[in-house]
């Protein structure tokens, strides 16, 4: 499917060593790992996620699973720069958005899960700290901690990018965030602040 | 229980403060009860641990009191040997009279059978009233037994054996005899309130009477020098001993009041029949909640998918758009489907537990909690899958009734492992005013935690903080090992 969509695979592996092996091997512009890998079928898709961060630093990792726990994900982010992406396998489904998530991983950007960024919301909406963010606003909160671009938002909201560009200022001006235009360093700020 | 000691001295003199600040559940036997005692124990703090820097003057004055105190509860002590005398004696003079009428009501001078029939018609009245005579004892071992508890510091547990009765079968009067004849403790019972009665109280009854002697040869006018020196050594000496006496009390009645081996095994029995039984129903009904869940859910998820590709495959030539539509919506059924597993399975068993123990699955819960939980843990290795589960759902039960009920801003969870013993200690800055005799939830966790032998304290004043204390009995395995 990668393939029909104009990525290469430079290797396909079926455990935590081999991927090491792999990584420093190829170099590859992304590596996509799946959380249950042999022998031990629980977490070793994270830990050998981590161990390949660590042997090269900055490599872009996409960590599939059949569940999102945000430990992982906090675990994922905390482990260095770089891209960094944790789906739940069921987007694979939308292949369209799987690809470009990918791609974004690739780029050094960021693809979280709708469901770790709902469980943030969820979290944090409780708490009171997102009561002045508007319904709106909160939606488009969401998008962005998933790692969308402004136009990506835009595209999916079906409003023009200057309306993002307009709530998420209003968004940081609330939350008392520092704005950026970057896009990663604002996904990274607005994850801090909900997982905080 | 069985090779348990009666007090703990781990958790009583502990130095960290850690240790001090949670209330320390008793191992005897998970009751409702015994929750409630934890509870009273917390609510009482010893004076060791509010009292700062006293002045040698307040010191001996403690000291003193505390000696009065204990010469005081010596000769209250007296009372329980002395009813239980005083019963023993009633019961024997109305058996003794009762015979003596009878004998003096029979003529002398009649046949031998009457004779005989007077002694049967006496035997059978001694034999009938023995049993309630028996049972009259049973309060006065209770009051030794909670006394020595209270006041020599040796807890003797009830050693009876269960009603048969009370567990719904019927309590005919043949099944009532033979619980209380057949029963060791009541004999025991019985050794006790002889024992006791005769010379036992003697013990109790020295610091007092240490006491009067010391006074009275201070302030009699016509003892000797070396006499009143004698009477007041030996009155400093006894009041000096005199914890060291109550404690022998204290053995003393636990050597007959306490439960004989053969007494806790029953028990033992008793209490694992009970809790397999009731890990037996929350199986049964937890594995009725997935199938209903499963039936609801999934289930119907994918027969509707299943009709939805039906319907497809029937049009897709005839109108292509109409059928790519329904495609979609399969899709989207797809992954409603998978959502709904996925929150399944984290109900049966999360995957983060499986994957990383309970330290990082309590890190996992608390990352989802709208409070602030903060998480201490020593815990280095892995339980057992069904402990880890049990306490994991304890825990993640007892985090929802603190958001739902405490209205707290803030928790604590603390992990330790010690002594084979896992205890996990929850604490929150709410209202408190949590009682385990009324929630369910809390009952429910004391009924799955005893499955494992584990036990459950709440401390929960009203105004708060509640602080409950859950210990599991475990191995804890090597790390890195999976259980998945």
């Amino acid at each position: 499917m990668l393939q029909a969509h104009g990525l290469e695979i430079s290797a396909a592996v079926d455990n935590g060593a081999d991927l090491l092996a792999a990584v420093t091997a190829d170099r590859p512009d992304v590596a996509i790992v799946d959380v249950r890998l042999p022998p031990t079928f629980t977490d070793e898709g994270i830990r050998a996620a981590l161990a390949a961060r660590r042997e090269v630093p900055g490599l872009p990792v996409l960590v599939l699973s059949q569940y999102v726990e945000q430990l992982y994900a906090r675990e994922l982010m905390a482990s260095g720069s770089g891209g960094i992406g944790y789906l739940l396998k069921d987007r694979v489904f939308d292949s369209a958005q799987f690809v470009d998530a990918v791609r974004r991983v690739a780029a050094g950007g960021t693809a979280m899960d709708p469901e770790v960024i709902a469980r943030l919301l969820a979290r944090n909406t409780k708490d009171g700290s997102l009561a002045a963010v508007s319904p709106r606003e909160r939606e488009v909160l969401a998008l962005m901690a998933e790692g969308r671009s402004n136009a990506a938002i835009a595209q999916r909201l079906v409003i023009t990018e200057r309306a993002v560009a307009k709530h998420t200022a209003s968004i940081f001006m609330k939350l008392d965030l520092q704005p950026s235009d970057d896009d990663n360093r604002r996904v990274l700020a607005v994850l801090a602040y909900l997982g905080g | 229980m069985a090779g348990q000691g009666p007090d703990r001295p781990d958790t009583a003199d502990r130095p960290d403060a850690a240790a001090t600040s949670w209330p320390q559940p008793t191992r005897q036997a998970p009751s409702p009860q015994q929750t409630r005692q934890a509870r009273q124990a917390r609510q009482a703090p010893s004076p060791q641990q509010t009292r700062h820097a006293p002045s040698p003057l307040a010191e001996m004055w403690d000291w003193i009191r505390g000696r009065l105190v204990v010469a005081g509860r010596g000769l209250l002590l007296l009372g329980p040997a002395v009813t239980g005398l005083a019963l023993l004696a009633a019961v024997l003079s109305l058996l003794g009279l009762v015979a003596l009428l009878a004998w003096k009501a029979t003529d002398p001078y009649q046949t031998q059978e009457l004779d005989l029939i007077t002694a049967m018609a006496v035997f059978v009245f001694w034999l009938l009233m023995t049993p309630i005579f028996l049972l009259c004892f049973r309060p006065i071992a209770r009051l030794s037994r909670k006394l020595a508890g209270q006041w020599c510091g040796v807890p003797i547990a009830a050693p009876y054996l269960p009603r048969p009765w009370a567990s719904g079968g019927k309590g005919g009067l043949r099944r009532r005899l033979t619980w209380l004849l057949t029963d060791q403790a009541t004999w025991r019972d019985l050794l006790w309130v002889i024992v006791n009665g005769l010379v036992g109280w003697i013990l109790p009854v020295v610091p007092a009477g240490v006491l009067v002697l010391g006074v009275t040869a201070v302030i009699a006018p016509y003892a000797q020098g070396e006499v009143r020196l004698l009477a007041v050594a030996v009155a400093v000496g006894g009041t000096w001993a005199s914890p060291w006496l109550m404690r022998g009390y204290g053995l003393l009645a636990s050597s007959m009041l306490a439960p004989t081996q053969h007494a806790e095994l029953t028990l033992r029995v008793d209490q694992l029949t009970q809790t397999r039984s009731e890990a037996l129903d929350t199986g049964a009904a937890e594995i009725r909640r997935i199938e209903r869940d499963l039936h609801d859910g999934a289930q119907a998820r994918l027969v509707a998918m299943g009709m939805t590709l039906d319907a497809a495959g029937q049009i897709i030539d005839t109108n292509p758009d109409a059928a790519r539509a329904l495609l979609y919506e399969a899709r989207d059924a797809s992954v409603k489907a998978l959502a709904e597993l996925r929150n399944l399975v984290r109900g049966i068993h999360p995957p983060i537990l499986a994957d990383r123990g309970l330290a990082d699955a309590f890190r996992a819960l608390a990352m989802d909690s709208p409070m602030r939980i903060h998480l201490a843990s020593d815990l280095c290795g892995r339980a057992s899958a069904p402990i880890e589960s049990a306490a994991y759902f304890a825990v993640s039960e007892l985090l929802a009734n603190v958001s739902k009920h405490a209205e707290a801003r803030e928790t604590w969870i603390d992990l330790r492992y010690t002594d084979g013993m896992l205890r996990i200690g929850v604490t929150d800055n709410g209202h408190g005013g949590a009682d385990p005799a009324r929630g369910s939830g809390l009952r429910g966790i004391e009924r799955r935690l005893a499955a494992f032998d584990g036990v459950l304290a709440v401390s929960s004043p009203p105004g708060g903080p509640t602080a409950v204390t859950m210990e599991i009995p475990f191995e804890l395995s090597l790390p890195k090992t999976s259980f998945s």
